[in-house]
């Protein structure tokens, strides 16, 4: 159930072409809306890109980001996927803090979390870890316990379950 | 058939329709230019300041439905653009910006002239195009004109790089537009139309708040069956002026900020507000919370953002309005509302608004009153912002659509003058009286030239307190008549300053010359200009201070005795 200020994901088909960004970003930063995440690739078609925002607000907010992001030319299909069945993915990097002591507890960590250690140098690990914000969330706090050094996210993307591909937001 | 860019942007304005450009050549834009002479068709009106092109060419648009076309240069020449396409975004104008940029190898280069006018104008147009290649020229015309005026109108910037339109293609007609994100919804939903239709058929103190949108859908007859059938009071927005005739019997004036004080009470006293192509701009709701608390909504607007932006709506609709009204009078069925029209006669008997004082002092309304009355209501109006442009639009009896040019969302300053221009080249034969203060009048004074050049008989009335006047009264109401900064000692005579542009000039100082001057004016072939020596400290009422509610409103000063 959406609460009055829920994260909400939208996401939006847009033309591949210089300036989309742009004009979205500023779109966003004009209406005073507020971005927790954002993520940009190419969709199936090409010449096409897919966008998967994360947006914090009361839904009637969200219902206006979907509007405005509507308005504009070159963005072909906003949906509106915060309040159904969705699976969504975020992918990570952490730099952490290793010695001998720790690394086998850091190891056994990871293995929970069904993450990966991707490279290993002198004192440091770099774990790689892909799942919904929550779980990022909790594997970077429970690594801060041995010093992280660098974070990087990508934001989150996400899809719809099932076969059905919804219909257009705003009307 | 090969072709340059220059060439391949007047073969596609000619046939998009465009017979008239405002614009100003510079560097960037010479090769455009310089191909004009092999299109005579295509009319160019040269301006004194950028700004005055994009004004123009707003006036333009909103008197003849098309596009308004504005050339400028790339960085000074594009930036100077800037107010008048943030204007015509507000108001929801059509127009087609072509700008000149540097050639492509030096775009990026801090280039001299150069500016990122798309970047700039990103938030303020309704969509731009920079185009890196002459091959794309056509088709991107072809979708501006479209975007300009289809759905909600808009401006559209396109910039081009000098080495572009110099570059030789082999031209194409466009067949197809490229835009698959934009098919904006004409067509009302149809259940939609029917629970509205219901709404009305269930209100008994229903008004219709009719704005721009009815103008620019030209849907005046629909909104009138509507009312007539169903004897709904018309209430309009300050953009919606004159989208129903002030004399008819439902005609219950404008709310607001600065308007009637009946229609603003009505509102309050509604049960069903029927919102058409309008947006509960601030200065009609004041507190939105508390903005006709008693009323149901039906919305309707072809731009589905604005719908439950600021009010909650109980039936919205998205559609264009002529389309919408339709099919709602196909649906409703005719009804009196006699009780409800008793009590808005009431009201507009108890609140009359716009009563002047008795007095032999020289008021800037009674001059209004005047030109209304000489002209019989039939004049093209075009203000500027302030005090003149509320008494305009109060006191003129606006008798035909479309009839008053404003500039209501974003305010400007100083679009009278260039906007006057436009309106009276889209109307040769019309009569243009440009309603300005002396604050205003004074940004955008350089078109006279223009204005004398091409032969364009506008009338100005300058009424002339000395003053910022709305500044000025709000710094009476609100700081203790602090006025800082808002009086104008050093005027120039606007009199021998009309003379100097080789246009008749008129000084009127006393209440008995006014309507000489006007009928002066009104026959002598040219423009004139009538500087109108008004009272000084007159203040626009009703009021209703920003962001309070109708029972804030100060209806009448106390001092100001009041004769009916």
């Amino acid at each position: 159930m959406t609460t009055t200020t829920d994260k909400h994901t939208i996401t939006a088909l847009v033309e591949d072409q210089p300036g989309v960004l742009n004009r979205i970003s500023s779109m966003f930063r004009r209406r005073g809306y507020n971005i927790s995440s954002l993520a940009v690739g190419q969709s199936e078609t090409d010449g096409l890109s897919r966008m998967t925002f994360v947006v914090e607000g009361d839904p009637e907010t969200v219902e206006m980001v979907a509007k405005n992001l509507h308005k504009l030319v070159e963005v072909i299909k906003v949906v509106n996927i915060s309040s159904g069945n969705t699976v969504s993915r975020e992918l990570a990097l952490v730099r952490v803090n290793a010695d001998v002591t720790t690394r086998s507890e850091i190891m056994q960590i990871v293995d929970i979390f069904r993450a990966k250690i991707v490279d290993v140098s002198q004192g440091t690990l770099i774990v790689e870890v892909t799942g919904d914000e929550n779980k990022v969330d909790s594997l970077v706090d429970l690594l801060r316990t041995f010093g992280v050094h660098e974070v990087m996210r990508t934001g989150t993307i996400a899809m719809s379950r099932g076969v059905s591909y919804e219909e257009d937001t705003p009307g | 058939m090969n072709m340059r860019g220059a060439q391949i942007v007047c073969k596609s304005l000619l046939r998009e329709g465009c017979d008239v450009v405002f614009g100003i050549p510079g560097g960037a834009i010479l090769p455009l230019y310089q191909t004009l002479p092999e299109f005579p068709d295509l009319r160019h009106i040269l301006v004194r300041h950028e700004q005055g092109a994009a004004h123009a060419a707003d006036g333009y648009a909103r008197v003849t439905g098309k596009p308004g076309v504005a050339f400028a240069t790339s960085g000074p020449g594009a930036t100077n653009l800037v107010t008048g396409i943030a204007a015509a975004q507000m108001d929801s104008v059509p127009m087609v910006i072509v700008t000149g940029q540097v050639g492509r190898p030096s775009i990026g280069t801090d280039a001299f002239q150069e500016t990122d006018i798309t970047g700039i104008t990103l938030p303020i147009t309704k969509h731009n195009f920079l185009v890196m290649e002459a091959k794309d020229i056509a088709r991107v015309i072809k979708e501006a004109f479209f975007i300009a005026n289809s759905g909600r109108p808009g401006p559209v910037l396109v910039d081009i790089p000098r080495d572009v339109f110099m570059e030789e293609v082999d031209y194409e007609e466009p067949l197809e537009l490229d835009l698959p994100g934009y098919k904006p919804t004409i067509s009302g939903n149809n259940r939609q139309i029917k629970k509205a239709s219901a709404l009305i058929q269930s209100a008994k103190r229903p008004v219709i708040l009719a704005g721009h949108g009815v103008i620019i859908s030209r849907a005046y007859d629909e909104l009138k069956e509507l009312a007539e059938r169903a004897q709904i009071p018309v209430i309009t927005t300050l953009l919606g002026i004159s989208c129903f005739p002030e004399d008819h019997v439902l005609w219950t004036g404008w709310p607001g900020m600065h308007g009637m004080a009946y229609s603003s009470l009505a509102l309050d006293e509604a049960d069903l507000i029927v919102a058409l192509g309008m947006r509960f701009d601030d200065r009609i709701t004041g507190n939105a919370e508390k903005f006709s608390s008693k009323s149901k909504k039906i919305h309707v607007d072809i731009d589905p953002s604005e719908i439950g932006k600021i009010i909650p709506v109980d039936v919205p609709i998205v559609g264009d309005v002529k389309d919408v009204l339709v099919k709602l009078n196909e649906l409703v069925e005719p009804s009196t509302h006699s009780d409800w029209l008793k009590r808005i006669e009431t009201l507009k008997k108890d609140h009359p608004s716009l009563r002047l004082p008795e007095t032999d002092k020289l008021l800037a309304r009674q001059v209004i009153r005047d030109i209304s009355e000489i002209t019989e209501g039939n004049a093209t109006i075009v203000t500027g912002v302030g005090q003149h442009q509320m008494w305009a639009a109060q006191h003129y009896e606006f008798k035909n659509p479309c009839s008053l040019l404003t500039s209501g969302g974003s305010g400007t300053m100083g679009y009278e003058v260039p906007a006057a221009m436009g309106a009276q080249v889209a109307s040769p034969d019309g009569t243009v009286w440009s309603i300005a203060g002396d604050g205003g009048f004074q940004m955008t004074l350089c078109e006279l030239a223009t204005i004398v050049e091409n032969k364009l008989p506008v009338k100005f009335a300058i009424l002339n307190n000395g003053f910022l006047g709305m500044v000025r009264q709000w710094q009476e109401i609100f700081f203790e008549s602090s006025y800082v900064s808002t009086g104008y000692s050093g005027n120039p005579d606007f009199v021998k300053l009309a003379e100097a542009y080789g246009i008749k000039g008129i000084r009127v100082t006393d209440k008995t010359q006014v309507k000489t001057a006007i009928q002066d004016a009104m026959e002598h072939d040219g423009p004139v200009l009538i500087d109108f020596i008004v009272e000084q400290e007159e203040n626009v009422y009703p009021m209703i201070p920003s962001g309070m509610t109708v029972k804030d409103m100060i209806e009448e000063p106390s001092s100001e005795r009041v004769t009916v």
